[in-house]
Formats: structure tokens, sequence, C-alpha cells
């Protein structure tokens, strides 16, 4: 790990000006972006530390949505009884990831912002653009079972790990950045993450520095949600795909380069389409790469299921 | 960076390398070898602890960032001579052979017994809104975060058992 | 030995068999058990990290230390230019040496993907893996460099030797059979992912190293050590007291040992080095793939006519090391007709190696399921098709077995399991999304027994003391050395200590191939029976003895008291007055050339029930039985234990576990426990295990056979057969992941 130095952030505004010089990083729970420079495919030169700022509340909005404070954990936020009672499909699909510990550690906001788990990504010795852009993608033409089927670029077919992420993106809401000069700003969630096109390497639409504060999740859907995740273990590991069900709205996990909200599924739908005609429509214009041709009627599959209301 | 800790209920000043992991402080600086590094990136468990009563891989943390915490290691759980009740029932069920996992099984299932005591659902967890009842299932989901390569899962989830029933 | 002078078959404590805890228990629940990177005894011990090639074969063309040299803390920084000079690899020049030379840094050339490049040593941790990263290696790959992972029957080559065995005319027999099966299976690298990364600790004292390591066994590291540092191996105190896993994996002595002793000397202050996860994958051993073809012959009542097995499996291109996936078929199933074959398939991968039940993991993932397949195609149940083929004597060499109770295990475990209910036409039963069946196998497992010694002392307190140059590496060694230590002197079980790991201490072999308990187990108890022999001898000529004068061949030993007719004395107070220094005696056991009239193997049989979800793929087992026989049982807590993880073992190479070869870059893709999938608690539900009562009287003195491999054998097999009960999915590229399955299920939904 590269030497770097350590501030803990006494207010959030404070946090973003920090963060926004060359080089510096916000950490909260750690349980990625520590992960990544022991491998030194992060290396901050200056961490602020954000984990102890006050915006660990969750608590309901006027309008009847879920203000999540950024600084939750993950644990916090699937065992809260108004994620439970409210929002099922967000405490299943965060209880479906990682484990007890990370969760323990982790945070809503970190969730968010945590980084792909592609091999070739997570081995410093092997072509990746979003680590060394223009230095090629291992992926393309090796061992990319795990990898995207929508809206991949021939840059990169690396996916969003993230479980919670999918099953927020389901219920949809928004992300509360703020900047160095203490302004917040609304960013609806189906924009914070971004496809990776020629630039895998830029993430999310936040401004250097810009520090989440909290999740805003609108009122939730009418109807049942549910959270399924297909997974090579029984209990932590990462997705090989996922949906998330709320109501008429549904998300795909595990399939892209961010969470995936289905709206062409939920349209045809809404257009009345049978649950696999909707899946088929989600998925015609899914894109394997060989090692990941099976996500295509696996995610169809899932997805249709899911809609029809099968679980458990 | 000089920081402060207390550990096992006892409060610990010491200087740390700003990159050093709550692991490496642990068994490097303060010579508590209880906690093991596995993978060092949060992919086994064996460096669980608990810190301030909650379960965390320890590895995945930087020291500086516990300035002030209280931190609980299998050292604090119990002793060879006066073992906590979970470290007996680890001994009884066989629910260990090398040993290497098993101070991290260990702190996790004091964790995972307390989150289960304060209603904390799981993936395993039909009924989000049900009371929580440690079944087997529901013990094997929530210390899946524990890897065991000898394989002792059977006898951990019985441990684990022993320990809840008998508490 | 006649039963009345084997205090093990005499059991007259009780002691043998009893499921007692684990005698170095409380140190590992409580984490004072102390792995070699922990070890204390010799404070400020500086810290090593390694550098990995990023080439599969070619040189080293040039070399950076200086940023490295000049980071914080760094003490040391060595690459080929200026590592110490050492004897070649392959060395061997001290007499009886176990294990050659095993020299790092010596030259330019890269041999394997992830081979010792460099090694930085600093005074912490966090600066010399932040110098490691500074070092900068200039690599020339070698043009010719290739590893042709998708095809190995392409690059499949004879290797000659006893890897081959014929018997009749499969050819014919094959050719003319009503019913037969010829079907190809995969399998995939699979990494031991041991909890323990591979670690050592070292230090001098003048001229003499001691050397902490994790290693499964203590003699062939200690060897090896002073080959490579050209010192008489008597001044290498090797020490493996606690070690974290191996599985075969650490069998080898690895770069951490060679570099953390040379760093050592150099710097004269302890040097520890540990693999990270990452390094582990591509600088230790991995279990190659391979590929097997099964060929079954058999008449229309199930007779077998004919049984072939051929596999393929690669290797590093300087080293020979087989999977010997076929050989277990020698031994298994009847039939006048035999081929059994290995080749290898030459590539430029790190070097492969034994992984827990090298041969028989993975050949029975085939030969197992072959045997499914036949029992369907035949319309017989799959467990008597098996015991209708269970042959009288070895089916290819014609020895007698030792002991074979398959049957009884096979016959015992479909009871206990309910087998007589099963429905053979697959896709029977849904339980919500999941199809359910079930499966089943047999387990066998070649049994095995090396040269070992031990030493024992009883002290003035009557505390008995058994020392080996063993280890444990989880299985329960202090633990069953305690048992027959105390069964033979007629002590408490309180009142033995076991010290395991110290390469002073009388030669054992270490833990590998099942055969640790038998060989250490036996010298211990002949070294008891010798010390035995001793007190007798003292107390009959001890005129302060109740018993002088009695007939030491009558001596008995039992509540921890010498007694000859009806007069008695502790053993405590015979030492303490007859020989207050304590006694001492030596045990040995060699192998009896008889042993080797006789085909040995352990038997078992597995019962699966598994759900596969219809709609994904996903496959769950839901419940687990193995009816195993293994000799007599030591300790039923400790033997269980052996063999439900590895049952589970099984269930991941059936289900997870798999590594991939990039042929692009000679490495494989998965590097961390992330990526590489061991089964995780919750893949494990309703397992259980047990043995069926019998002894082995030709295995060894004690009776026993190994039990470390047996569970994995054939677990595999039962889980493939359940899927396929369940959804009607034969999967025979293992591990059967969701896509296999899947396009399996809608293959069949047309």
């Amino acid at each position: 790990m590269r030497a770097f130095t350590y501030e803990r952030a006494g207010d959030a505004a404070g946090a973003a000006r920090a963060a926004a010089r060359p080089g510096a990083k916000l950490i909260a729970g750690g349980t990625n972006l520590i992960d990544l420079m022991k491998l030194e495919i992060e290396t901050p030169t200056h961490l602020v530390d954000v984990s102890r700022l006050p915006l660990a509340g969750i608590e309901p909005t006027p309008d009847g949505g879920l203000r999540i404070g950024a600084m939750a954990t993950n644990t916090a936020l699937a065992v809260h009884p108004q994620v439970r009672a409210r929002y099922p499909v967000v405490a299943q699909a965060v209880l479906a990831g990682a484990s007890g510990q990370l969760r323990n550690k982790a945070t809503v906001g970190g969730n968010l912002l945590q980084r792909t788990r592609c091999g070739y990504f997570y081995d410093p010795a092997k072509p990746c653009n979003k680590r060394e852009p223009g230095a090629g993608c291992a992926a393309l033409e090796g061992f990319n079972r795990m990898h995207a089927i929508l809206g991949a670029s021939e840059a990169c077919i690396a996916t969003h790990p993230s479980d919670m992420a999918v099953g927020m993106t389901a219920v949809g809401g928004r992300v509360e950045p703020v900047d160095g000069e203490g302004r917040t700003r609304a960013l609806p969630l189906s924009e914070l993450h971004r496809l990776p096109g020629d630039t895998p390497q830029v993430e999310t639409a936040l401004a250097p520095g810009e520090l989440i504060t909290a999740v805003v999740l609108d009122p939730p859907p009418a109807g049942r949600q549910l959270y399924r995740k297909v997974r090579d273990r029984a209990s932590y590991a990462f997705g090989l795909a996922s949906v998330a069900v709320a109501g008429g709205q549904a998300a795909l996990g595990a399939v892209a380069h961010r969470p995936w909200r289905a709206t062409t599924a939920e349209a045809a739908l809404a257009g009345g389409a049978s649950p696999d005609e909707a899946a088929a429509a989600e998925l015609a214009p899914a894109q394997g790469r060989g090692g990941n041709d099976f996500k295509i009627p696996l995610t169809r599959r899932l997805l249709a299921a899911a809609l029809a209301g099968e679980n458990a | 960076m000089q920081i402060r800790l207390t550990v096992n209920g006892e409060p610990r000043a010491l200087e740390v390398d700003v990159r050093a992991s709550l692991l490496d402080v642990l068994r490097e600086g303060l010579a508590l070898k209880g906690t093991k590094k596995g993978c060092d990136h949060g992919q086994c468990g064996a460096c669980t602890v608990l810190v301030d009563g909650v379960r965390i891989n320890s590895c995945l943390t930087l020291a500086v960032m516990h300035d002030g915490d209280a931190v609980t290691t299998i050292e604090g759980v119990g002793t060879p001579e006066a073992l906590h009740p979970i470290q007996q029932a680890f001994l009884e069920q066989d629910a260990f052979q090398c040993g290497y996992c098993t101070p991290g099984q260990i702190c996790s299932a004091l964790g995972m017994l307390a989150e289960a005591a304060a209603g904390h659902p799981s993936h395993a967890t039909a009924d989000l809104l049900a009371p929580v009842e440690l079944t087997e299932p529901e013990i094997r989901e929530r210390m899946s975060g524990n890897l065991c390569r000898c394989s002792a899962y059977p006898q951990i989830v019985a441990a684990i058992r022993q320990a809840a029933e008998a508490a | 030995m006649a039963d009345d002078a084997n205090p093990i078959a005499l059991n007259r404590a009780g002691l043998i068999g009893k499921p007692v805890d684990r005698l170095e228990g409380k140190l590992k629940v409580s984490g004072t058990a102390d792995y070699a990177y922990e070890v204390m005894e010799k404070p400020g011990a500086a810290f090593g990290y390694l550098v990995g090639a990023t080439i599969p074969r070619g040189k080293i063309a040039g070399v950076d230390i200086s940023a490295a040299e000049a980071a914080p803390g760094v003490l040391l920084v060595w690459t080929h230019r200026n590592a110490p000079s050492q004897p070649a690899p392959g060395t061997q020049s001290q007499a009886g040496s176990q294990a050659p030379a095993q020299p790092e840094l010596y030259d330019e050339r890269i041999r394997f993907y992830g081979q010792t490049a460099a090694l930085v040593v600093a005074e912490s941790f966090e600066q010399a893996a932040a110098a490691a990263r500074l070092v900068r290696i200039d690599y020339e790959a070698d043009a010719g460099a290739a590893v042709v992972f998708d095809d190995m029957h392409a690059a499949a080559r004879d290797t000659g030797g006893d890897e081959e065995a014929q018997k009749g005319d499969f050819d014919a027999a094959f050719a003319s059979a009503p019913a037969v099966i010829d079907a190809t299976w995969t399998t995939p690298v699979q990494n031991h992912c041991q909890m323990e990364p591979h670690a050592s600790l070292c230090w001098w004292e003048g001229d003499q190293v001691y050397a902490f390591t994790s290693n499964q066994s203590v003699k062939r590291p200690q060897h090896a050590l002073g080959e490579t540092l050209g010192i008489d191996r008597n001044k290498v105190h090797l020490r493996a007291r606690y070690i974290g896993g191996g599985f075969g994996g650490k069998n080898n002595s690895y770069a951490d040992l060679t570099l953390s002793a040379l760093a050592a000397r150099e710097l004269k202050r302890p040097v520890k080095i540990a693999l990270t996860r990452q390094q582990m994958f591509h600088m230790t051993v991995h279990r190659p793939a391979t590929v097997q073809r099964v060929r079954l012959a058999a008449d229309r009542n199930g007779q077998l006519t004919g049984i072939s097995h051929e596999t393929i499996s690669h290797c590093a291109r300087a080293d020979r090391f087989m999977e010997r996936a076929s050989a277990f078929t020698k031994n298994l199933y009847a039939a006048p007709n035999r081929r059994i074959g290995h080749k290898l398939a030459l590539m430029d991968l790190p070097v492969a190696g034994a992984m827990r039940a090298p041969g028989e993991a993975v050949g029975m993932l085939a030969l197992e399921c072959a045997m499914d397949e036949l029992a369907e195609q035949l319309g017989m149940d799959p467990v008597d098709l098996r015991i209708l083929n269970e042959p009288d004597v070895d089916p290819t060499d014609g020895r007698p077995f030792s002991t074979r109770p398959l049957v009884r295990c096979l016959k015992e475990g479909a009871q206990a399991f309910g087998w007589d209910a099963r429905i053979p036409t697959p896709r029977h039963t849904r339980d919500g999304r999941w199809w359910v069946g079930t499966g089943m196998a047999a387990a066998i497992r070649g049994n095995f027994l090396l040269p070992a010694k031990a030493q024992i002392h009883i002290s003035a307190e009557g505390i008995v003391t058994v020392r080996q140059a063993m280890t444990d590496i989880g299985t329960g060694t202090y633990t069953i050395l305690a048992q027959i230590a105390a069964e033979t002197l007629g002590v408490p079980l309180e009142e033995v200590r076991i010290e395991l790991g110290h390469s002073e201490w009388a030669p054992a072999p270490g833990s590998g191939g099942s055969f640790g308990a038998a060989s250490a187990g036996s010298a211990a108890m002949d070294a008891g029976i010798n010390l035995r022999s001793k007190l007798a001898a003292l107390a009959v000529g001890d005129a302060a003895s109740p018993l002088h004068g009695g007939d030491p061949a009558k001596a008995e030993f039992r509540d921890g008291n010498i007694v000859i007719g009806n007069q008695a004395e502790a053993l405590g107070d015979l030492v303490r007055r007859a020989s207050p220094q304590g006694v001492d005696a030596v045990g040995a056991v060699t192998p009896d050339p008889k042993g080797r009239e006789y085909s040995q193997h352990t038997y078992g049989g597995h019962f699966c029930e598994v759900g596969v979800d219809a709609v994904t793929g996903e496959v769950r087992v839901r419940r687990m039985i193995g009816v195993f026989a293994a000799g007599r049982i030591l300790n039923h807590k400790t033997a269980r234990s052996q063999l439900t993880g590895g049952m589970i073992w099984g269930i991941g190479g059936a289900l997870h576990e798999e590594n991939h070869v990039d042929p692009r870059f000679g490495s494989f893709v998965a590097q961390d426990l992330a990526q590489y999938h061991v089964p995780a608690q919750a893949d494990i539900a309703g397992l259980d295990a047990w043995f069926i009562d019998e002894v082995d009287d030709i295995a060894n003195p004690l009776g026993i056979k190994g039990v470390g491999e047996l569970g994995i054998c054939g677990a595999g097999a039962a889980v493939a057969n359940a899927v396929y009960n369940a959804c009607g999915v034969r999967v025979r590229d293992y591990p059967i992941t969701v896509e296999k399955v899947l396009a399996g299920l809608q293959a069949l939904e047309g």
C-alpha cells in the first residue's frame, strides 16, 4: 500500500473540499477501498475519513419516501424497521450481499460506489482500461463468465457488483451529493452510475470530491417486492445475476456496468405483455462474450419468474 | 500516527503506520496473534474481531480509523484456563481442525448471536418482520462469512447451537 | 502381534475409539496456538515480502531495485542478481537426504507465472509490501511459451512407468458387450486454499538456524533447507508445531522458507515471510485439470466384462507430477478385461502437486458417474450394480484384500438414507422451485504405512511424553497419539503430553496420503511397549518395589500402575524412586513386507439429496450421509470430522471449485477467495458420517487405516448423480455450475 496522509473529516463540506484535492479520496467503511489499496489498484495520497460524520440516520420523508444517511452501515439499513416493512426488496438485497462482518462495516454510500470485481481489474499484471485507460481489456477475449451482457462496450465489460443498489434501483430515488462549498444537489439514482463507453474509468456522475450524504428512496411502489440473486455459492459470493422487483418496477444486477433498471420490461408489462414476454424484451439487446452467454437466458428466466411472482 | 484503543478492556496507546490494518496492529503491534490473517481482503473471515461489540473483518479497516474504539479479540473472549462457553462448545463439538479460522469463527459467532438477539434478519429469514428464530439454516447463513477449509461447518453449527442453548 | 499383547486391541481403559476432545484444542479455541508467522520466542523479526513473475516462461531481462532500496524501512532487496549463491536445484549432497535443495532467486530464468522474482525485507509489513511494488523487473517472454489448455489431448504424451495396467482384452469385451458406457469427464484446476498462508520465520544462532514453518512434515523441509543453505541438516532446527491446513499443498517448502533463512542470515535478525493469498495460487502447487475417458462394458444383467479409465492431466514443463485419477479403478470393481492409463500434458503452468486424495478425488467423479449411467441404461439400482460387481480379490492383480467391507458400507448407507424409496427416473419430485433428487457413489482410497520412529519418556511425576518429528495439520495427530500412549501405558489421558513438530525428535513421515496416524501411531505404540518393558524390568529389579522379583512378562499397566499378579505400584512412585531422571524408550514401525501381499484400501458409500432450481439451474445439497470403513477408529470425534470435512470437499469439487487458466498469460484467473469458491457454511446442510466396525490387522500394528482423504472420494459423484436424478441433466464437465445445468434444463424443455 502506497503511503498517504489521513484526516478524520469534521463536516461534510470540509470532507468534500479535502477530497477534491488531487490524489485525495474519501473513505467510509473501507471494505472495498482498502482491499484495492492493498493491491495498489487504488493509490490515494490522502484519505479523508468520513465514517464518523453524523450522516447515518434513516428516517421517513414527508412525501412517504425514506431518507438513508450515506454513513448508515449496510446492516443498519437492512435491519431498520422502516426498510423491512416498507422496502423489503432493499433489505433482502442488502442481506444477499457480502457477509455479516462486511455489512457491519460497509456503508450505504460506499456500497453504491464500490468498484467492479472483474478478475482482470483485480490483477494489476493484466491489461485493464478501467485501471489504466488505454491498456486494453483482458476480459473481452478472456475469462468473462461474470461479465456484462447489457450496456457493455469494447473498452470494458465489467459489472457493478452491488446487490443493495439493485434493490434501490427497482424502487427509484436519488442520491444527495454535497460539494466543497456545502451545496447539495439531487442526482437520480438512475443517473449515478455510468455505462463504460470509452471511459470505463469514470464510473459515476459525481464530481471530484463530491460526497454522497444520503440516498432518498421514492415512496414504495404499490405491489409486492422481492429480490432474487443467483450465485455460485449459497452465500458469500458475488451474483451471476439478480433481479429486484418493486410493484411494477424491476431492476437487474450483475449484468451491466451499473444496476440495470428494467424499463423495457416494465413498459411491456404495463402494456399487457406476459412476464416471459417482458423479460424477453428486456434481454433482447443483451450480448454475450462467450463465457457469459449463459447469463442471457439465466437473466431472462430469472426476471420472468420474478415478474410472475415466483420466489423462494 | 498515535492512536488509542481499548483492547480486551485494556486501554492502549500506540504509534501506528497510517497504512496498517487493524489486523496487523493487533497481531504485530500488540502481539495479539490470536486474530488470524487468512486472505487480508475480507474474503475469509479469519480476522474477525468485535469493535464496540460488532463483528467486522479487521483486515479491511485501518487502525487509525479506530482511534477511540473498543476492540475485543479472541484473547478477550476466554483463555485456555478459563474458556468462554462458546470456546468450550467449539472444543466439545470438534468445531475446528487446523484451528486457523477458529478465533475468527468464535468472534463471529459472538457477534452473530448478538445480532440475532437484537432481532436482525438474514438472507435465510423468510419473514423480515417476524422474530428471529436461530434455526440451523439461519446459523449457516449468518456464519457464511467465515470460511473453514478443513470444513468443520456442521460441527461449528452444533457448537453455536450448544452455546446458544446454554446461554 | 497377538491381541493380548497389543494394548490397542486390548483397549483396557477404553481410550481407543473414545471421542475425546482435541489435546491442543484449548489453545486453538483461545487463539494461543502459535502458527509459524506468530512465533515470538525471538522478538524483532523483520518482514519479508515476495514479488512474483508475470510471465509464464522466459527470462528476467532487467531489474531496477533502486527505488525499493531507497524506500523507508527497507533492509534488503534481492533479485537473482544479488541474492546469495545457493546450490543448484535438486542438489542432494548429504547422505540420506529426503529432500533436495530448493534455491530461490538463483538465475534469470522464469519457469512459471508467479515464480518468485524478488524479495524485499523491511522493518514493518507495510513498508515491505509498499517497497515490493517498487521493484522494477523487465521480462523477456520466450516466444515458444504455450499453454494448450483447451485441448489437453493434443499435448498429452505417454510417460511409461506403472501408470498403465492392462488385463485381458478390453477392446474385444467392449466391442461385444450389450451394454456400454463411453464418455469423457473433465475436472478443472483446483487450489488447496489452506486458511493459513504458507509462512516461515527464521533466525540464526551462530551457525545454527531455527526455522518455524507451515509444512505438513518436519524432516523434509529440514533436509531441504540444509541442502539449500549448504549446511549440515542437523544445524537446521525446523519447527512445525501448528499448521493451518495442508491438504497436500504444504508437502513442499516454498520460497518463504528458503528466503527467510537466507535473509535472516544476512540481516542477523529474525525474518519472517508469508505468501499473500494472491501469491498462493501460483507460487504453490495446485491440483491439475484432468480429462478422463471412462468406458464400461457389461452383460445384460449388469456384470461388468470390461472397464477402462484413461486420464490426461497437465503439469509444468520441467515436472512430472501426475494426477493418477484412474489408479483406483484397478481395485474397485470386478471385470476380466481392463485398461487403465495415464498421460501427461506438459504446459508452461505452475507446478502441479498432490491435493487431498490425489487421484481418487477427481477420478471417482468420472467412474462413479459412469456406473450411475450404466445402472440407468440397464434399469438397475446403482447400489445393486455395485454389489453385483464386487470382487473377491483385487480385480487387477489377484491379491487378497486386507479387508473389504464396501458392500456393508453401501447397504448400511442405503438403509440409513432411505434409498429404497428412491425413484430412479429423473425429474420426479418438485419442492417449490426445486427439482429434488438423490444419488449415491462408492468410496475407495488406498491405504499406506511409512516407516516412523517415536521417542517416549516418563517422568518422576508419572507424566508420559511422546516426542516425534511429526505434524498435526488439523487431522488430530496430537490427540490420537495421546490416546495410544495413554492406553499403552495404562495412564490417564491427562498425564500424557505430545510434542510434535521438532526436527530433532524421532523421525516420522509427516501428514499426507492418509498415512500419518498409522505410521506415527504405530511407532508411538511400539515406543510405549518398549517403555513398558523397561519399567517392568525396573520394578522387578528394584528391591523397594512391591513388584520386586516378579515376572516382568506378566506385568500389566493400568490405572497409572504397573501390576504383576496382585501386586501394584504407581508408575510415578516407581520412576521417582528407581529412576528419578525418568525413563526413556524409543519405538519404530517398519512396513511389514507381508502387507504388500494384500490390496489395502478404505471404503465407503455416499448418499446425497440435492435440489436443482428449475429456473436458474442452481444446485444445493439438501442432505448427505456417508458410511465408511477405515479399520479400527482411534477417536470417533476427530475421525468423523475428517470424513465430514472430506465430504464437504467432495461437494465443493462437484459444485464450486475451479480455477480457470488464461492461456494468454499462462496464469490462473482466480487469485483470491472471492473468485476461487470453496464451500461456505450455507452450502452445507444435513451432513452426517459414521464408521462401521472393523479392524484391519494387515494394515499396521494398530489395525487402523487412514481417514483424512476417504471422505472426499466419491462424494462429488454422489452429488452429480443426484443432480441428474433431480433434473435430468448430466454434467460431465466439473464443477456443475449454473450455466451447465441451465443449458441442460433448456434442452429438456425443448
